[in-house]
């Protein structure tokens, strides 16, 4: 019936549930106050209507009806905020377990890269119920990947990765739109999320082109651009080894200590001498302008596979961290 | 008869002296008003004209009445007109320089020939802009974000941003105006106490206009910097950063919001008043919480940037603060209504707007908790619910607002009163077709329609249809006033002293009010807004 007449949309992830409760509270609370208002302006403007026979009364001012007026609806304000902030803070925390997909925006597509192989254009093949993380980069402007469905949205800045995760709920086809404006076809940057049924997507994921995994594309690349010369994986060479650095502290030459993630890994590749780690010299070329961001995503996608598996690598289905608050 | 009256008029600051010159080089601030009225509504039209075009292509799903790239640049300098060289002057320029110095009891403002000067610099600045869109236009959005408008855009975007950049010196300059003036050209007896609260917010707002301007005027000269000499700092592949450039943008446009909203305030805190015949509720209270919009005003610019890729916990602090600024508004809109309560409450002109303004500021304000909600933003960021959110705030409140001023004091403006009965349709229209035009976008803005779209998926035309007629209706709401106003330059009724037995200053004088607005300098000896002691005016009649 509402088919050409949508008034609420389809909601197909854990986040979007509970932010329709979010956004419903809202906006109970926001009629509520337009009514109250909406009410007492038109019951004054009968009542007080300006007559013959009486005058105005004048009142100064009230510090108790001020008081409470600013009070009590802060009260309410703060309500709004903590369940925004905790929709958000789930919002920007991927489980760990989540299947990976690096997405590399350009004006005016979408890229995208499972970590098993197959490759897409404007279009995401997910299945139903995982945890998928969405590791992001831009070629060129901001873009902004967002799924109304999922209630989730996040800008794709060129220079550095911002990630956002999600699991679908529901079978279907929704909606992929860039939510910043990137230029003449701003409009056209759009595409679909397939969300499948498991068998349906194993049998998706056979039938895509056997390219290998991205960490396997992503080793081949390092042995080409010859990184293993110095990045020697078995005993200490000019540069530091790689295994089992990602996602662990790394301490710098400056005394510092950052986190090895894929922000860190791309910095040290393009611009090496930012930050310098602990031990070694800075003698390492800049690669700026000589790989391109999809071979970075292989490069970093090979650099993460050196790590051994986590303990007790929980299945990704499981409710491992990360899950959403429930909504009440 | 009513034109034999004009020459029977005493002098006043339009029969003081003629020709163009007159006008061109006066440092009469009302002039100066006049001056600004005439150019900011001429802008108002070509931005105008620009909603247009964004309205008719978004008829249909399929991009086919414009291209992409025109689409792109109309919405560009829709925004860009409307926000730079509309919403920030409108009320300050026209009814704030007009009125200020009146209101405190003033001559003048503080410095005459800088109040000039920064009407050249708007002039220059509109100019400027209007010449870089009869040049071909340019398409970053109002926002100019980087790096898409420092590397990418292949428009006229140095010219533009430099239009704005010289009309940001007016702001300024009028700030600054404002600001001494209210410090020291106070008359005998005008504490700050008994300021009438136009004065006070426009007080809030200078301050805003002085340290906020040149902040944005740094931060498009950077942008133009690093396009003409390739600089780097908002690009990524030479270390650059290019959501910096947001920073230091919404630090300037967050404020900017209050600069274009509180005035509005202020007017509306005039009129609510006088047509209650009442002394305003909680005076304090909504003086002191302008003051308090203006400075929290500058400390929640980075709740536009919660999917930007900022910490998680800069985010919460910036939730915290934007729901921290929503408070004073709030207390604002109470004390209004407050205000009417056992009044004796007349539907003029003026009225009817300031009552719209209240109820599409609330519907304005409630909407913007939505979005500084963390969660809830993430989905509604830069899609139609923002744009029906700041379109609810910038024009069912500041719009509003502009127009209830405009008529309350259009008697002492011109001597002249507007015809009631066109003034009140033409405020029951613009209501009307401002809902209709705005109300649905919070519809599919939920639904997930994005800002800046040409083409959209077809499930959302049935809202953009709605919005189209809507905007054809308020169209009429805007033009009314324009023939009606014109018209009763001429053949209006010749207006009282004080038609609507208002209490400020300013209808203590003439009108219109000579040259240098009182005959001698008042003694104020009452306090603000003491409507007890004013007659009730004549009855408002429909006659024209």
């Amino acid at each position: 019936m509402f088919d050409n007449f949508p008034f609420w949309p389809t909601s197909a992830s854990v986040h979007a549930r509970y932010e329709d409760w979010l956004f419903i509270f809202l906006t109970v609370v926001s009629v509520v106050m337009t009514v109250l208002i909406f009410a007492l302006i038109a019951l004054f403007a009968m009542k007080y209507r300006r007559r013959h026979d009486h005058e105005a009364t004048q009142i100064e001012g009230s510090l108790l009806l001020e008081t409470v007026w600013s009070v009590l609806p802060f009260g309410v304000m703060l309500l709004m905020f903590a369940g925004g902030a905790v929709l958000y803070f789930s919002m920007r925390t991927p489980p760990q377990n989540a299947d990976q997909v690096y997405v590399v925006a350009k004006q005016w597509m979408w890229k995208l890269q499972h970590m098993e192989g197959p490759r897409e254009i404007n279009q995401l093949h997910v299945p139903v119920d995982r945890n998928v993380e969405l590791i992001m980069t831009s070629q060129d402007v901001i873009h902004s990947f967002f799924v109304p469905e999922f209630r989730i949205k996040q800008d794709v800045i060129p220079g550095r990765y911002t990630t956002m995760w999600f699991r679908a709920t529901r079978v279907g086809t929704y909606h992929l739109f860039c939510a910043q404006f990137c230029g003449t076809m701003h409009s056209g940057m759009v595409g679909d999320i397939v969300v499948m049924d498991p068998h349906g997507y194993q049998a998706w994921m056979t039938n895509g082109q056997p390219s290998g995994g991205l960490a396997q594309t992503g080793m081949t690349l390092f042995q080409q651009l010859g990184c293993s010369t110095c990045h020697n994986m078995e005993t200490q060479g000019r540069g530091p080894n790689l295994r089992g650095v990602f996602g662990n502290p790394v301490q710098l030459e400056d005394g510092r200590t950052v986190v090895a993630d894929e922000n860190y890994v791309r910095e040290s590749i393009l611009f090496p001498a930012a930050k310098v780690v602990s031990g070694f010299k800075n003698i390492m070329p800049s690669w700026q302008g000589q790989v391109t961001e999809d071979q970075l995503d292989q490069l970093i996608a090979y650099i993460r596979s050196l790590n051994p598996a986590p303990e007790g690598a929980a299945t990704n289905a499981g409710a491992a961290g990360g899950n959403p608050p429930q909504s009440q | 008869m009513a034109t034999t009256a004009v020459s029977s008029e005493r002098a006043n600051y339009l029969n003081a002296e003629y020709g163009i010159r007159s006008w061109l080089f006066t440092t009469d601030h009302k002039r100066i008003a006049l001056l600004y009225l005439i150019s900011i509504t001429a802008m108002f039209f070509v931005g105008g004209f620009f909603a247009l075009l964004i309205r008719l292509e978004l008829l249909t799903p399929a991009g086919d009445l414009l291209t992409a790239d025109t689409y792109n640049k109309a919405f560009s300098m829709h925004g860009q007109i409307m926000v730079f060289f509309f919403l920030v002057p409108s009320i300050p320029a026209v009814l704030g320089n007009f009125l200020v110095p009146m209101m405190v009891g003033a001559k003048d403002l503080a410095f005459p020939r800088i109040n000039l000067l920064s009407w050249y610099l708007y002039i220059a600045g509109a100019g400027l802009y209007i010449w870089c869109m009869m040049s071909g236009g340019v398409d970053t959005g109002w926002t100019f974000y980087t790096p898409f408008s420092s590397l990418f855009s292949n428009t006229h975007v140095v010219e533009a941003a430099m239009a704005i950049f010289i009309a940001g010196f007016s702001t300024i300059l009028t700030g600054l105006n404002f600001v001494v003036t209210v410090h020291r050209m106070r008359a005998p007896g005008m504490t700050w106490s008994r300021l009438p609260l136009f004065v006070w917010s426009h007080y809030a707002v200078s301050l805003i206009m002085l340290l906020a301007t040149p902040v944005i005027a740094i931060t498009l000269l950077l942008m133009v910097l690093e396009r003409a000499l390739n600089l780097g700092i908002f690009d990524a592949s030479r270390g650059g950063d290019p959501v910096l450039f947001q920073h230091l943008f919404w630090f300037y446009s967050h404020p900017a919001v209050y600069i274009m909203i509180l005035p509005s305030m202020g007017v509306v805190s005039e009129i609510i008043p006088c047509f209650s015949r009442k002394r305003i509720f909680g005076y304090s209270f909504v003086a002191m919480s302008s003051i308090a919009i203006a400075v929290i005003g500058f400390l929640v610019w980075a709740h536009h940037m919660f999917v930007a890729g900022i910490s998680l916990y800069s985010a919460l602090v910036f939730s915290f603060l934007s729901y921290l600024v929503a408070v004073p508004s709030a207390i604002k809109v109470f004390n209004w209504t407050a205000t009417m309560y056992k009044g004796s409450i007349s539907f003029s002109t003026p009225m009817l707007y300031a009552l719209g303004f209240i109820g599409l500021f609330t519907i304005g304000g409630l909407t913007g908790l939505f979005l500084a909600c963390l969660g809830v933003d993430v989905h509604v960021h830069d899609t139609y619910f923002v744009i029906a959110h700041f379109h609810y705030v910038m024009v069912g409140g500041a719009v509003l607002g502009y127009l209830g001023g405009i008529h309350f004091w259009w008697p002492k403006i011109a001597g002249r009163m507007y015809p009631e009965g066109w003034g009140r349709l033409a405020a029951v229209v613009v209501f009307i077709g401002f809902n209709l035009t705005f109300f649905p976008q919070f519809i599919v803005g939920y639904l997930g329609m994005p800002r800046r779209y040409w083409q959209y998926p077809a499930e959302y035309q049935v809202y953009n249809v709605l919005s189209t007629a809507g905007a054809s209706i308020l169209a009429v709401g805007y033009l009314l006033p324009i023939i009606y106003l014109l018209w009763s330059l001429r053949y209006g009724k010749v207006a009282s002293e004080n038609p609507w037995q208002a209490t400020g200053l300013e209808w203590r004088t003439a009108s219109p009010p000579p040259t240098f607005n009182f005959d001698e300098t008042p003694e104020v000896t009452w306090e603000a807004y003491e409507y007890d002691t004013m007659p009730l005016p004549e009855e408002v009649t429909l006659e024209r």
